[in-house]
């Protein structure tokens, strides 16, 4: 299970890499939420892939899962979720303001 | 939004945003022991005012709520920090949760945490922090 | 346990938070946002002098013991740089009072500062890697906002790519944490550097660690500073000022506490590539400095050198070079504050950046002038102000390590740096003064007390290096010694 989840982080990783690659805003903010989900995923796999019940006290006699990567996916979705967000507002604002999402008309110029 | 033909729409919301509502209500209460909480609740409940931004116009459900959903954040965030220096006032360390039981008139034996408190203001900053960012990217066009 | 550990961190956000609420009260915003960074600077006195006498305190938050919670640590080093922040802090926030303009005040500009200022002490008082993520995240959420905060054109240009930089190197960061899990289950630093000792640090192990290089080198600008002149020189002076003194040491720190605590058994591959990281961006950095003839450009140039400087002493690892570093890490975040206050401040009055389009500013304005002198001076590391001693420990250290070519770049780049401050004092402030009274664009008026207040600092840090050479020396010992920092963390049970 754990060699699967690999490769499709692997996936992930790659189709990411793919779109912000790309010259556009939005299929650049798409790839990073692609990678974000891939570290994600990853972080699970290295925790390990246990079957299990929760870490609950109370519930005796079961095997229990590691609930740390768990807790970490929690807080890396939080803060993706906010990080991705304020992206796409800025490029949003971004392309009203200089009428253009392309990466390479966005180059900086000496004088503006 | 207005001005499509959206009557499935209309008349699904009135019944769906109420089940929306109540179902976050549900996961913000089980979050204690089970799936749930308060950052789950709240995007629940943003599902639910974003249904009707989508139904009505913003401007409408804006100005039937009332609010300004930076101080809903900006209070979430107080509320949740204040819990953790609650636990400092104390001598106990910062963030420190203390879990009881309470005898309430109607539940009857009920357990009470004061992690709910901090639950209430994660809720409420994401529910606050959510409906800005939607509201500020909708309402230019 | 020690409740105080906290109060940094959670200060600026209650004021922030306030701020929000209150949001037309420009005065309220003023008063209550210095008050916040008083107290952070009372805050971290008091912790100094508790870690002076009792060793270093830790917190363990919601009285979750030390491996399992996330604890925090408050060691010299962090303490000081938290001290350090809170001043430099002051002096922007005073100088953005009369500079950043009605409309950013409005727009939160305050609120935003204070939670940057959460996430950077953040990032210096935590013992858990990953609540070192947050805190990082925390701080660049601001930064972005800080970034693009007016909504000018060329600002909104760069802040894209500034976000999408560094959300691709908080990615890496977060995988660098998930193979380190793996490896060694556990994530507070303490631990971590107790089971790296007990398993050795094998190959493997030096390739997550040299992940870790990579992500915080691209957050310091060590090398990889490439997106690091667009970034800093669009946004307002005050918030460049905060970015320069703290966003790239914040990544300084985080590599100095991660090879000396946890990957410190094989300097010879990572300590000698960290070394030759800050070579590279020293020697790149001078080039910058030196080929440009714009003032923004020239002084974001020189805190890619200082970046260098700082990690060549600690490339050297030795107890010489890292006081070294300890001092000039504390000297740059002062003095890289003040020079982008002053650049800034010729900027507002001239309303150019060329230095060939400027000239002897010095006769109308003598403080200033001389202020950028001694900043100048100070920035090169020449006696009595507050870089020589750095500079001096620094060679000294890479010396005695048998780097020899580390330290030789270091003193040849200090020159090319004293070269390239030289080139601006003579541009601007020597020679005729083509600037009438009529075509100047501003004033000084209220700019002057923050700089003059850095300006006293930095010549105080150089002339009073023996009053704080007894906190140096101990975060020095804490960095040379980790079993200190294990034991403090650790070896708390019970109570």
């Amino acid at each position: 299970m754990e060699t699967c989840m690999s490769i499709v982080v692997g996936i992930l990783f790659a189709i990411g890499t793919y779109l912000i690659l790309s010259k556009t805003l939005l299929r650049i903010i798409l790839g990073t939420s692609i990678i974000g989900h891939g570290v994600n995923l990853l972080i699970l796999t290295m925790g390990g892939l246990k079957k299990g019940g929760p870490p609950i006290l109370g519930l005796q006699g079961i095997t229990f899962t590691d609930p740390l990567p768990q807790a970490l996916v929690l807080t890396a979705i939080v803060i993706n979720f906010a990080t991705t967000a304020l992206f796409l507002v800025l490029s949003y604002r971004t392309y009203r303001v200089l009428g253009t999402d392309d990466l390479e008309q966005l180059r900086g110029y000496e004088n503006e | 939004m207005k001005g499509l033909n959206d009557v499935i729409l209309r008349t699904a919301t009135k019944v769906v945003v109420v089940i929306i509502l109540a179902f976050s209500i549900h996961l913000f209460v089980s979050g204690h022991h089970n799936p749930g909480g308060g950052f789950i609740g709240g995007l629940a409940f943003v599902a639910a005012i974003v249904l009707l931004f989508l139904v009505s116009d913003i401007e409408k459900v804006r100005n039937n709520i009332a609010v300004d959903f930076k101080n809903v954040t900006a209070l979430g965030v107080l509320i949740s920090v204040f819990t953790g220096v609650g636990g400092m006032i104390g001598g106990k360390p910062f963030l420190n949760q203390v879990f009881g039981s309470v005898n309430l008139p109607i539940f009857g034996e009920t357990g009470m945490a004061t992690g709910v408190l901090f639950d209430v203001g994660v809720a409420l900053a994401v529910i606050g922090a959510s409906l800005t960012i939607i509201i500020s990217i909708g309402e230019d066009r | 346990m020690n409740n105080l550990i906290i109060l940094p961190v959670i200060i600026p956000i209650i004021t922030g938070m306030v701020l929000v609420i209150f949001r037309n009260n420009i005065w309220l915003h003023r008063f209550l946002s210095l008050l916040a960074t008083v107290l952070i600077g009372i805050v971290s006195v008091l912790l100094l002098e508790q870690i002076r006498t009792k060793g270093i305190q830790i917190l363990c938050l919601g009285g979750w013991e030390a491996p399992f919670g996330i604890t925090l640590v408050a060691d010299m080093l962090a303490v000081l740089l938290v001290l350090v922040t809170a001043i430099v802090t002051f002096c922007c926030l005073c100088y953005a009072f009369s500079s950043i303009g009605a409309e950013r005040e409005r727009h939160y500009f305050y609120s935003f500062c204070l939670f940057l200022i959460a996430g950077v002490n953040g990032a210096f008082l935590t013992g858990d890697i990953f609540n070192m993520f947050v805190c990082f995240e925390v701080m660049l959420v601001a930064s972005y906002v800080l970034i693009s905060l007016g909504g000018s054109r060329i600002q909104l240009r760069e802040s894209a790519k500034y976000i999408l930089i560094n959300m691709i190197s908080s990615f890496l960061f977060l995988v660098a944490i998930a193979f380190l899990y793996s490896m060694t289950g556990t994530l507070n630093m303490a631990d971590l550097s107790v089971r790296v000792a007990e398993a050795g640090q094998g190959g493997l192990m030096t390739a997550v660690s040299l992940l870790f290089l990579f992500v915080f080198s691209l957050k310091a600008g060590l090398f990889l500073f490439f997106w690091l002149p667009g970034s800093y020189s669009v946004p307002p002076t005050a918030i460049a000022a905060i970015f320069a003194a703290l966003l790239t040491k914040v990544g300084i720190y985080a590599i100095i506490r991660l090879f000396s605590l946890v990957f410190y058994h094989d300097p010879g591959v990572t300590h000698l590539f960290i070394g030759i990281l800050a070579a590279a961006s020293m020697v790149l950095g001078a080039m910058g400095a030196v080929a440009y003839w714009d003032i923004k450009r020239i002084i974001t140039y020189t805190v890619v050198v200082g970046v260098g400087f700082v990690l060549a002493g600690f490339a050297s690892f030795s107890l010489v070079g890292i006081r070294g570093s300890v001092y000039y890490l504390i000297h740059d975040m002062v003095v890289k504050a003040l020079i982008f206050l002053i650049g800034g401040t010729v900027i507002h009055l001239t309303g150019t950046g060329k230095l060939r389009e400027m000239s002897g500013l010095i006769r109308m304005y003598p403080k200033l002038g001389w202020m950028f002198f001694i900043a100048a001076l100070s920035v090169s590391g020449i006696p009595p102000l507050s870089g020589f001693i750095g500079k001096i420990f620094i060679t000294e250290g890479t010396f005695q390590s048998g780097y020899y070519w580390l330290g030789g770049i270091g003193l040849i780049t200090s020159l090319m740096v004293l070269y390239s401050v030289m080139k601006i004092f003579m541009n601007v402030f020597w020679g005729y003064t083509n600037l009438t009274e009529d075509m100047q664009k501003g004033t000084t008026r209220g700019l002057l007390l923050p700089m003059a207040i850095l300006t006293l600092l930095t010549i105080a840090l150089g002339l009073g290096t023996e009053g704080i050479h007894e906190y140096v020396d101990f975060a020095v010992e804490g960095l040379m010694n980790p079993n200190l920092y294990i034991d403090a963390v650790l070896g708390f049970k019970g109570q």
